[in-house]
């Protein structure tokens, strides 16, 4: 028996580094594999039941291969919107934004969470006034990111990378309760807002967010307080920890692209099926990099289109695999696939042409010479349970 | 019926001149929860060393070679409903397919389970 199929990125940099967590890691039982350049646990007891855990329960999820990354200045919005196609001047302090860091052409460079701060005090960092933005980018590409950020961004936009701080990710629905056990306040969150808490003398910065489709938070904190913090959690009841397997699952069936494999620079954001980042007052403007490409698409569609797969059968296809036309021809490509535990069958995401992307579309796939079928059907696959505010609060 | 191993973690259990193949404890230990297994048709002939099945996991797509060469007599039909018994059961009720020994020399070429054992512990 072989396997033929990594389950961790195919570029390996010379040395795999450790994160703050490595031993906490080793010490609970998670099987380390390499992954965005870091050893990073891809499962604790099974993919399977942490994926089912964390939908019933929490799962806590390490996250600190992220990039955590700090703007500060007397005008950050105004140079990072030419960047970024969302409206960081009308973004509130302590809310945040899924947004998208764009090349010249449009391509889409990496997608992030870019929250508004008051201050970085809660960072740690002596707070010299103007604005402040707190931006968590992807591993993967984060080195890259922050030198184009340096590049397109004027000297006067500070830029602190803080890798001295892990990042810990809290989700499922019994997150809420099982954080207001070690701390008082995250109650007041909803989603997409965030704010500074103390946990025994720890800073927390807290944000009500991400990647599963579930309720949740992700913690940002000193890397040197992240044991202590990480076993406060998982001494709860609701609480076990759970690894990349099952995070990659989750936010499949959530319907949300991985970077580097749903979304390349060659995806536009509305090829990427990421039109809602693009601010109204954006989209009206203009003003940002390929901006003229990225309306044009926003007006009369895009080329091709980021799709959701319901595969027919129990075989998952996987990223790779050929999407064919009746004749065989390649037209398209599986970005993600595998087994959604929560529904009990195969799915995934697809590049496939503008006309073939319309929901209830019958698709054809090819797999090591092997044919199969699904059909295009509407993301999320599992619906996100987030804890909204309601309307006017 | 005497069992034996490959180096990628296929075991045979061989009576007279038929056998069962399925995957080790190890492997599906390695592999993590089974969603899919696609086994060999009645009647195929395999040369030791080719395709003859495929597991996917949540994670991955891998492999079953065939241990020797031989007439497969029948796939494990249980698993296309219960692919979970490659998990819960690997060595038992998970059996893959079983088949008919082209020629038995072949098995001196595998593992016994003492040196199976063995061989699993220098991972």
């Amino acid at each position: 028996m072989s396997e033929d199929m990594p389950d961790q990125d195919e570029a390996q940099p010379i040395e795999t580094q450790t994160l703050p967590l490595d031993a906490w890691h080793r010490a609970h039982g998670g099987r380390m594999v390499p992954f965005a350049g870091y050893h990073m646990p891809v499962q604790f007891e099974g993919i399977m039941a942490e994926h089912l855990w964390t939908r019933e329960r929490a799962g806590l999820f390490d996250v600190s291969h992220m990039g955590q990354v700090l703007l500060t200045g007397a005008d950050v919005a105004g140079p990072l919107e030419q960047l970024l196609p969302g409206d960081l001047h009308g973004l509130k302090t302590d809310r945040m934004r899924y947004s998208l860091l764009l090349a010249e052409d449009g391509g889409i460079l990496d997608d992030l969470m870019i929250t508004r701060l008051a201050s970085t005090a809660p960072f740690g960092m002596e707070d010299e006034g103007g604005e402040a933005f707190y931006m968590v980018v992807n591993g993967a590409v984060k080195y890259e990111d922050i030198s184009f950020l340096r590049e397109h961004l004027p000297d006067e936009v500070t830029i602190n990378h803080l890798e001295d701080h892990a990042l810990l990710a809290l989700q499922g629905p019994g997150a809420g309760d099982a954080l207001a056990q070690l701390l008082s306040g995250t109650d007041a969150l909803y989603f997409m807002q965030a704010g500074g808490f103390d946990w025994d003398g720890v800073p927390l910065w807290i944000s009500r967010s991400g990647y599963t489709g579930e309720d949740g938070f992700e913690i940002s904190l000193p890397a040197a307080d992240a044991e202590r913090f990480a076993t406060a959690l998982v001494a709860l009841d609701a609480v076990k920890p759970v690894g990349l397997g099952a995070r990659d699952s989750l936010r499949l069936e959530a319907g949300l692209p991985l970077y580097g494999h749903d979304l390349t620079e060659q995806t536009t954001p509305m090829a990427g099926g990421l039109g809602f980042a693009l601010s109204k007052r954006r989209r009206e403007e203009g003003g940002f990099h390929g901006h003229e490409r990225v309306l044009g698409e926003h007006r009369d569609g895009p080329v091709t289109q980021r799709v959701g797969l319901l595969i027919d059968g129990r075989q998952p296809v996987r990223e790779g695999a050929e999407v064919v036309d009746e004749g065989g021809q390649a037209i398209g490509r599986i970005t993600s696939g595998g087994h959604a535990p929560s529904l009990g069958q195969p799915i995934a995401m697809a590049t496939v042409p503008a006309a073939f992307a319309a929901i209830g579309h019958r698709i054809h796939i090819r797999q090591r010479g092997k044919d199969f079928t699904g059909t295009v059907a509407a993301m999320p696959f599992v619906q996100q349970r987030y804890r909204r505010a309601s309307k006017g609060s | 019926m005497k069992r034996y191993f490959t180096e990628d973690h296929e075991w045979i259990a061989v009576e007279g001149d038929e056998g069962t193949v399925g995957i080790t404890d190890y492997a599906q230990e390695q592999l993590g929860d089974v969603v899919f297994v696609e086994v060999p048709d009645s009647g195929a002939m395999l040369k030791k060393g080719n395709d003859a099945a495929v597991v996917e996991s949540v994670k991955a797509a891998s492999d079953v070679y065939a241990p020797v060469s031989c007439e497969v007599l029948e796939g494990n039909d249980a698993l296309g409903d219960e692919p979970g018994l490659v998990n819960s059961d690997p060595e038992g009720e998970g059996w893959f397919f079983k088949l008919r020994l082209e020629d038995k020399d072949e098995l001196a070429e595998l593992m016994d389970e003492a040196a199976y054992k063995e061989y699993v512990a220098s991972l």
